[in-house]
Formats: structure tokens, sequence, C-alpha cells
């Protein structure tokens, strides 16, 4: 699912909650409770014994429970309250040398065995036009052991009075605060996910993920011009005590736009977001040209997830991606030859531990430990993102941990790990680094973004734009997006600030892969400033 | 998966509604089996099959509303379905826009089954992509593509006598051809109702022959062009700025079709005169469900009638509110056309640009729908009426507003589905003058 299809479903009245992707809607009670382990055990084992039965050399189970609540409201009025569970087990197994998958929510041990020898027969079906058999890098067979996001409140738990009430006093804020509309939504996440694989690993996990988006339009009615501002929250791996709005979470720009780090006032941001809608309806317009840009790691977080996390993904750069998301510029040859991605003043890596993270898991899902690893050193690319069936490619015996699918119904595929800019080395403020711009934009939060199917040229705009002008932050402008060649971008990085401005941002519903799934990932970074960029001004008429 | 016939489907509904206790109750089930074979680099990646049945009930008291849902069957597991929905419908908030079930309707069942789609098999997919794989093997190419084919029925039952019961089916099928040196990329693709329309050894041979022809590609400088944008490429802007055709957005004044200092453009001429869409859920081509999400039934109307806004969306609350009695939401878009093909149109340019496909379309400024976004696998530079080579891509800042009034020329249209669009569409190719190239892209 992608932002756009997001916005149509908190735009449905309740007749369109039927949607495959986010399963059936439960009652509140459900939400709090989990499978039994047993239980689920049983089923792996028994997927497992029937499609080693019917000739597979592999196989591993997901028994699923993916839970969502979603609250969605409008000025003052709650739109819908929607609680959905979706139950299922997802087989997928190696027979002839190939790839076989089958899914089913009817979770008999008839079903289950019956989905087994389907995917079984799949996989052979499929071996005739196989050329290369799929090689599956080793991972150990870890036993029982489970993992959980280390929340302190469970959302799910929190009465839906609280989280109405929470919202509704966001909207009357942005109201109050001058705004004409306001949207806000609450999305809540919990995945249950039991894996079994033939290796002898039974893993049982239960993850956890928070988003609270808002958006606040002013309207001009006599000009018909209209501006919104989105919330500077960022999707979390955490519980509910990320809207607690704890002052430690607040950190405030040079010019004294709130941003958030682990906790978010979503009522204090909702007023900054009415007053910052207003202003743009009568801010200036850019001068189109080459800037220095110094970009906020609310904002910083999209483009290193367009530019760098995806094509560094090793089936887009293998070809596995290439009819729908592209593959990559970021060939593997160029690793061979120490390719300059960027200047020696970028250092990105991919993790999976990182605790706050929308990607932070114990194990991925076909069992392997997560952790960390580089992808580019000192402005050199030195790895990739791969699974258990790709390694070997890059000569490496064990996969990065990076496996993923959004339902038990979804073959799993290698997706995005949080993949994030490491802070600068040396101490360096934000107030310092724009004391250096003769010439610049600072720009705060995400907007639009669009990006080539080799992830060459890009397309940013953002929330908010400011003017730098002889080493001093100035007026907002409109209108603003910059446009990029990722190598070039990235080698035009003339500073990263230090640790104590990191933050995370993400996307809660990254698409890939047909058919299309969802996955959350967050990405870290200080303020980092980049010379001389190109931008445009967006500006239309129609007349 | 076992799917439910119209009888059985209405007996469950039937027996659900009964087992409420509300002042008023909605029960929908959905049911889908779906396969699909993904193939990449010549060899297939995934394939599978899944099936799933869900019921939802949605239960109000007064204006407070509860859904929950189950997909067991046996009474007793109905019936808790039905009474976690009343709890929940006792606890939430009232809805001050809550609207009244519909009474009894009346709906034209749409032609979107074929049992054809229905039967496919796992061999037949394999055989798509081994149709697909074996014409590149050996001619330096590689292919990467994705057949998916559903086969389901949607149906729903409330308190007011109100029914609905429709099967669909749909097959889906897009492939990208790259020349062994990455140089050449080409794309092809198909969607129907009935996979009998739909021949894999033929559709391949587009995607080759644009994968051939794009190698060697020089770089244009970006600007201003005349283009023809081929119905795939097309498909994505227009159904974008379709989704804006909204009402209430229009009303409150935060869209394009916003009139200056209040109200809609409704009836107002917006777009060239030659710029017709209607919707027609019965229409053989690219039909739809003859109602919408919330049960309103669809009718065949104009949505933009000789480039007049002819119709918007309405939610039942605004349309309450507003007075006014809409069809339902539309669910496909057929726009109008002439006879030519996209070679024709090609013959009758002097300097252009053929676009095969646009990709990763966003929007910018929602005042203007100003849409970025990339031309991808195939575009060529035209030349007195030929192809003379291909170009680098182009990165593309447009509003379909824009370029619905800049046409030079409408062609035949051609059933299309979007990549990220859920509309069924029948959309021309077309040329345009004056569209808006931002800059260049060396992606392949």
């Amino acid at each position: 699912m992608d932002r756009r299809d997001f916005m149509q479903f908190t735009g449905f009245g309740l007749a369109g909650l039927m949607l495959p992707g986010f399963g059936h809607a439960v009652a509140a009670e459900v939400l709090v409770s989990t499978m039994d382990v047993g239980l689920k055990k049983a089923i792996a084992d028994a997927a497992l014994n029937a499609a080693t039965a019917a000739g597979a050399t592999y196989c591993d189970v997901r028994v699923g429970r993916y839970l969502n609540q979603f609250v969605v409201t409008r000025e003052n009025k709650v739109q819908n309250v929607i609680n959905t569970e979706s139950v299922g087990v997802g087989i997928r197994v190696i027979a002839n040398g190939t790839w076989g998958f089958c899914a089913t929510s009817d979770m008999s041990t008839g079903s289950i065995a019956a989905a087994a020898r389907q995917a079984v027969a799949i996989a052979k079906a499929n071996s005739k036009t196989q050329t290369a058999p799929v090689i599956l890098a080793p991972t150990p067979a870890l036993g029982e052991v489970s993992w959980k996001t280390p929340i302190v409140k469970n959302a799910m738990a929190i009465p839906i009075k609280d989280k109405a009430d929470l919202l509704l006093s966001v909207n009357a804020a942005a109201i109050n605060a001058g705004a004409n509309f306001v949207n806000s939504t609450l999305f809540l996440v919990n995945e249950q996910k039991y894996f079994a694989s033939t290796d002898g690993s039974y893993i049982d996990q239960d993850v956890h993920r928070i988003w609270a988006p808002m958006n606040v339009t002013a309207i001009d009615k006599a000009s018909g011009k209209f501006r919104s501002r989105q919330g500077l929250s960022s999707p979390m791996g955490m519980g509910f005590e990320y809207l607690d709005g704890a002052p430690s979470g607040k950190v405030l720009s040079p010019n004294g736009v709130i941003n958030y780090a682990m906790s978010y006032d979503m009522v204090e941001d909702a007023r900054e977001a009415a007053k910052h809608a207003k202003e743009k309806l009568t801010c200036a317009t850019v001068k189109p040209g080459k800037y220095d840009l110094v970009l906020e790691p609310s904002h910083m977080w999209l483009t290193i997830h367009e530019s760098v996390g995806h094509p560094l993904e090793l089936d887009r750069v293998l070809g596995y991606e290439a009819n729908y998301a592209g593959t990559s510029f970021a060939t593997l040859d160029k690793r061979e030859n120490k390719f300059k991605y960027g200047s020696e003043k970028v250092n990105l890596f991919a993790d999976k531990t990182q605790p706050g993270s929308l990607g932070a898991v114990g194990y991925d899902d076909e069992g392997v430990k997560t952790k960390r690893w580089d992808l580019v050193k000192d402005g050199t690319l030195v790895n990739y993102q791969a699974i258990r069936d790709q390694v070997h490619i890059l000569g490496e015996k064990e996969s990065h941990g990076c496996c993923y699918a959004d339902s038990w119904s979804s073959v799993q595929f290698q997706r995005m790990a949080n993949v994030s800019l490491a802070p600068g080395k040396e101490k360096l403020s934000v107030s310092d680094m724009i004391k250096g711009v003769e010439k610049g934009i600072y720009i705060v939060g995400a907007g639009s973004f669009s990006i080539d199917q080799q992830r060459y040229n890009a397309q940013f705009g953002g929330q908010l734009f400011y003017e730098i002008k002889d080493g001093k932050l100035g007026p907002m402008l409109e209108d603003v997006a910059y446009q990029l060649r990722t190598p070039e971008f990235w080698g035009s990085c003339v500073g990263v600030c230090d640790e104590s401005d990191y933050r995370h941002g993400g996307s809660f519903f990254d698409g890939k892969g047909q058919p299309g799934q969802v996955s959350a990932v967050s990405h870290g970074s200080s303020t980092a400033r980049f010379n001389g960029v190109n931008v445009i001004n967006t500006a239309r008429s129609l007349g | 998966m076992k799917m439910f016939n119209e009888a059985e489907a209405r007996a469950l509904l039937e027996k659900v509604v009964k087992m409420s206790v509300a002042d008023e109750c909605n029960v929908s089930l959905n049911g889908t089996n779906t396969g699909n074979i993904r193939f990449a680099l010549n060899n297939v990646s995934t394939s599978g099959i899944v099936g799933d049945v869900t019921l939802g009930v949605t239960v109000a008291f007064g204006k407070r509303q509860g859904t929950a849902t189950g997909n067991e069957f046996d009474d007793a597991s109905l019936e808790r379905v039905v009474r976690r929905a009343e709890e929940l419908a006792r606890l939430a908030p009232e809805n001050d826009e809550y609207m009244p079930e519909l009474g009894k309707q009346t709906y034209v069942p749409s032609p979107t089954y074929v049992q054809s789609t229905a039967d496919i098999t796992p061999e037949y997919r394999a055989q798509v992509a081994a149709d697909s794989i074996e014409p590149c093997k050996g001619d330096g190419l590689i292919a990467a593509g994705f057949l998916v084919d559903l086969a389901g029925f949607t149906a729903f039952a409330n308190s007011k006598g109100n029914f609905g019961y429709q099967q669909f089916t749909d097959v889906n099928y897009t492939c990208t051809v790259r020349t062994e040196d990455g140089r050449g990329s080409g794309w092809t693709s198909a969607n129907y109702e009935d996979v009998n329309q739909f021949n894999a050894k033929e559709q391949i041979k587009v995607a080759i022959s644009k994968a051939k022809g794009s190698a060697e590609a020089k770089a244009l400088e970006p600007g201003k062009y005349t283009v023809i944008l081929e119905p795939a490429a097309a498909a994505g802007l227009i159904s974008f700025m379709m989704g804006f055709f909204d009402a209430r957005q229009a009303d409150e004044g935060r869209s394009f079709l916003t009139k200056k200092g209040g109200g809609n453009k409704l009836g107002e001429q917006v777009f060239d005169p030659r710029v017709s869409i209607i919707a027609d859920p019965w229409n053989t081509d690219a039909p739809a469900n003859p109602w919408d999400g919330a049960g309103v039934p669809r009718k065949k109307h104009a949505i933009i009638d000789q480039g007049k806004v002819a119709h918007l969306n309405y939610s039942r609350y605004w349309a309450a509110k507003q007075g006014k009695t809409p069809p339902g939401n539309f669910g496909n878009l057929l726009m109008a056309g002439g006879t030519k093909s996209t070679e024709e149109l090609i013959k009758s340019t002097q300097k252009g640009i053929l676009v095969t496909r646009t990709w990763y379309i966003r929007l910018i400024d929602p005042q203007t729908v100003l849409l970025t976004g990339l031309t991808r696998d195939g575009t060529f530079y035209i030349e007195n009426g030929e192809i003379k080579y291909p170009v680098k891509n182009f990165r593309f800042n447009e509003s379909p507003v824009i370029m619905l009034n800049n046409i030079e020329e409408l062609g035949k249209p051609m059933r299309i589905a979007g990549d990220e669009s859920n509309f069924s569409m029948m959309i021309p190719p077309m040329k345009l003058r004056d569209f808006t190239f931002t800059s260049l892209s060396d992606a392949v």
C-alpha cells in the first residue's frame, strides 16, 4: 500500500472496510490477546511434515495474526474507529530447487497440510522453466526463541475514548489556531508472528508500531488559495508512550520550529501547523536556481529512503524487481570498483536492531537473527541488503536478516532495513552549520517525492522552507522542490551535524513487489548540508 | 477456497442480519481466490495461490456504529461476530455524519465475471511465464514480469431489505524486457476480465520491440515538447486527477475544482472540448461493480462532457447536506477518443516525443494538480512522422488539467489498468503540445 491507498482508506465509510490487506475488523478486547504458542507450533509442524512428505527439500511456515487499529477524525468528528484482525498461515517451500508458496486462513490441520502440498505442487510446476536452482545461505537452528518490541504502553490496550479525545483535542488546537480544516489519524499495528522452518527454528515475535499523522489546511477564500502543513512526527516502533508529549522529545530548530524525537506532543504540533499553513498563504515564492540545502532529519529520511535504501536492495540490483519497482544504478561492478556514492562525510548503514525504529525485530521472516552492517563507508559503496537466497552472490555466507512479508498471505522477500546516515564525527550544531551558508534553503518535514526506476533522478518537496542568506535563517518560502542525481547529490554533502541531532523519520507504508506489499522502515540522520543543489519553482496557474 | 453462489450468500447474510438487535445492521461477505506467478532474469521467482472469505457486520444504535468480522461460518461464530459489533457500537462516540442504511435498491448485474479466468491453473500461469521468457532467451534479452488472476464475489444485505451480489474476475499481466547490456528496456501490459482475450506470445513482442529499439538513447534538452502519450502513459496522470473529483473537497475550498469565492466548478468548462469521460458499469470493455462503496447504485453518466465538469463524487452525507441525489461514485473511466492508433498519431507528427509509460507519479500541489514523474521503458524522438531514435528518459512536472487543455489529437481508446489506480479504464493515446519535461534521467 502506498500513501494514496492510505488516503483512500481513511476516506472510506465502514462499508469500505473489507480490504484484504487489512484483514477483518474485530472488537477491542481481541486486540490485547495473543495466540497460544503450543497451538502455533502444532500448526507449523503439520505444515512442515506435509511439505516434507510431498517432496520439499526446505519449508518454512509463518503463523500470523496481524492486528490493526485506526481512529480517523476530522475537525470535531470521529469519522471511523476500525479494529482489524487477519489470521492465517503462509507456507513456503523449495522443491526441485524452486520456490512454491501457498497460504490459507483455514487453520484446520487438514487444510494446512493441503496448502503445504499445494505449495510443493506449485514449486514443481514452476521448476520446469527454472534454470538456476535456489541456493539458501545456512542459518543456525535456533530452537524455540521469542522477541517483543520493548513497549511501555500497549497502544491496543488504551481505551478508544482516550484515543478519540486526544485526536479531537489535536483538531481543536489546530482550528483554534486559525486552521480551516484538520484531519488526524491514529494507526496502530501489532504483528504476532510465529515462524518455523525445517532448519529447526521456532520463533515467536510480538511487534508493535504506531503512527499519528495529521494534515492541517488553511484557506484564503477570496483568492481560492489553500495550503496545508502535515505533522512533523515520525511513525515509530514504539507503544502509546510515544504520544506522551514529554519535553525531552522536543528538538528546536534555530528559528523555533519544533521537531520531535522519541516523544511527540501532537496538540502542540497541531497549533504550530495551523500557524505555518496560514503563513504559507502569503509567503514569498522561491526563485529557482542553485542553493545550498540544509536538510532537517524530519525531511532527510525520505531522501535517504529513496536514493540509498532502495538502490542498495540486492534484488533490485540483480533485476528481480525490474518489472515494477525497477532496477538500480548501484550495480555489483560498482562495489568492486569502490564506487564513490558520496563525499567522505557520508557514512550510511543498515540496522534491524535500533530501538524505537520501525524495522526493529529480533529475527527476520526467514528465521535469521537481525544485525547492523555498513552500506557506504566514508563515501565508498561497500555493501547491499540481501537475504538467504541472495547473499551467495555477494560472496557472503550469512543472510543480512532483512526478509519480510506484510501478511501471512504474502510471500516473504527482501525488504529494506532501517537505512540511516551516520552522524558527523565532529561536534557540529544546526546553528553552526547554517552560519556557514551564504545562499541556501533550510527544509523541514517530508513532502512530495518521486524517483526513477534506477534511482538516479529524484525530486523532493518538503513541509517548511526557510531562506538562508549570509549565514542567517530568513523568512518562509513556498513552491520549493529540489532535483538531484543520486551520486552527485551525496557527493555534495559537506557536513553532517553530530549525534546530539540524530533522529529517525520513517515510512509506515513503503510499497514494493508484485503482488504489492507494504513494510514499515525508519531512517535516521542528523541535519545535513548539501551544496549547489538545483531548486525549481512548482507554482502553476490554471488560468 | 470455496466461493459462495448468490443463493448461499443471501441465505447466510439474511441469517446474520436477523441475529442483530441493533437499530440497523449491514452484513457483507467477500471472497477471493488469487493466483499469481512472478518471473525475473528469465526465471520464475515466486508463484502462489491465496484464498480468503471474510464476513463483516456493521451495526448502529442511533448514531453509534460498530463493526466486527470473522471468517468462521457456523451459527455460534456468526452470533459472536454480531454481538462483538453491537458491543463496539455501544462504546463508540456518536458520529454526526452517520447515514441510515439504504432501503431496497435495484442493482443491474455488470459483466465483471468470466468463468475462463476463474478456471486458470498453475500450469497455465507457468506457461505464460514460459511464453514470455522463451523469446527473450538467446536473443540477448532478459524478461521480468507478473501475471495475477483473481476470481471472487462481493455481497451484502441490510436490515432494510437491501441486498447485492456480484461476481468478478480479473487477469493482469505486465512484463519488462531489458537488453543484457542494460541499455535498452521495453514494457507491455494487458488487463481483462476474460483470460481468453489475453495472448502472452503476442503481448511479449511489444516489450521485445521496445527493448531493442530503446538502446543507444540520445539526450535531448529538457523543455516543452509535443508528446504522444500511449494509453498506459496517459492513464497514470488522468486517473490521479480523477481522484480529486470530490464534491466536498471542492465545496470546502480545497480542490482544483473549487470556484473562486466559493462553490465548485460543476458545469464549468475546465478542459478542452474534446475531453469527454463517462462512467458505465455495464461497459463490456472495462466494466465496474454496479454499486459503490456505500451501496449506492452506479449509473451510466458523464463525468466530463466536452470539457465541462459533469459529475462530482458525493459521500451520502454530503449529498444529503447539499440536497443532491447523485449516482454512486464512479468505478470506471471511459474516455472518448478518435479512431487512430498510436502509430497513426506518430505519422501525423512533425516533431515530438513518444512516451510508452509514466512512472512514480506524485502530487506536488493539489491547488493545480501539478504532478511529477518520469518516462520509462521506451521513450522515442519523432520527426516527420517517423520514430527517429530513442531518447533518454525525462522527468516531467505537469498538471493533467493543463495537459488536457493542450490536446492536438486523441486516438482510439484502449483498456488499461493503472500502476497505482483501482479504476477500470479505457484511455486513448493522445498527442499533446507543450508538455513540460524539467530534467533528464540516466535511468534505463
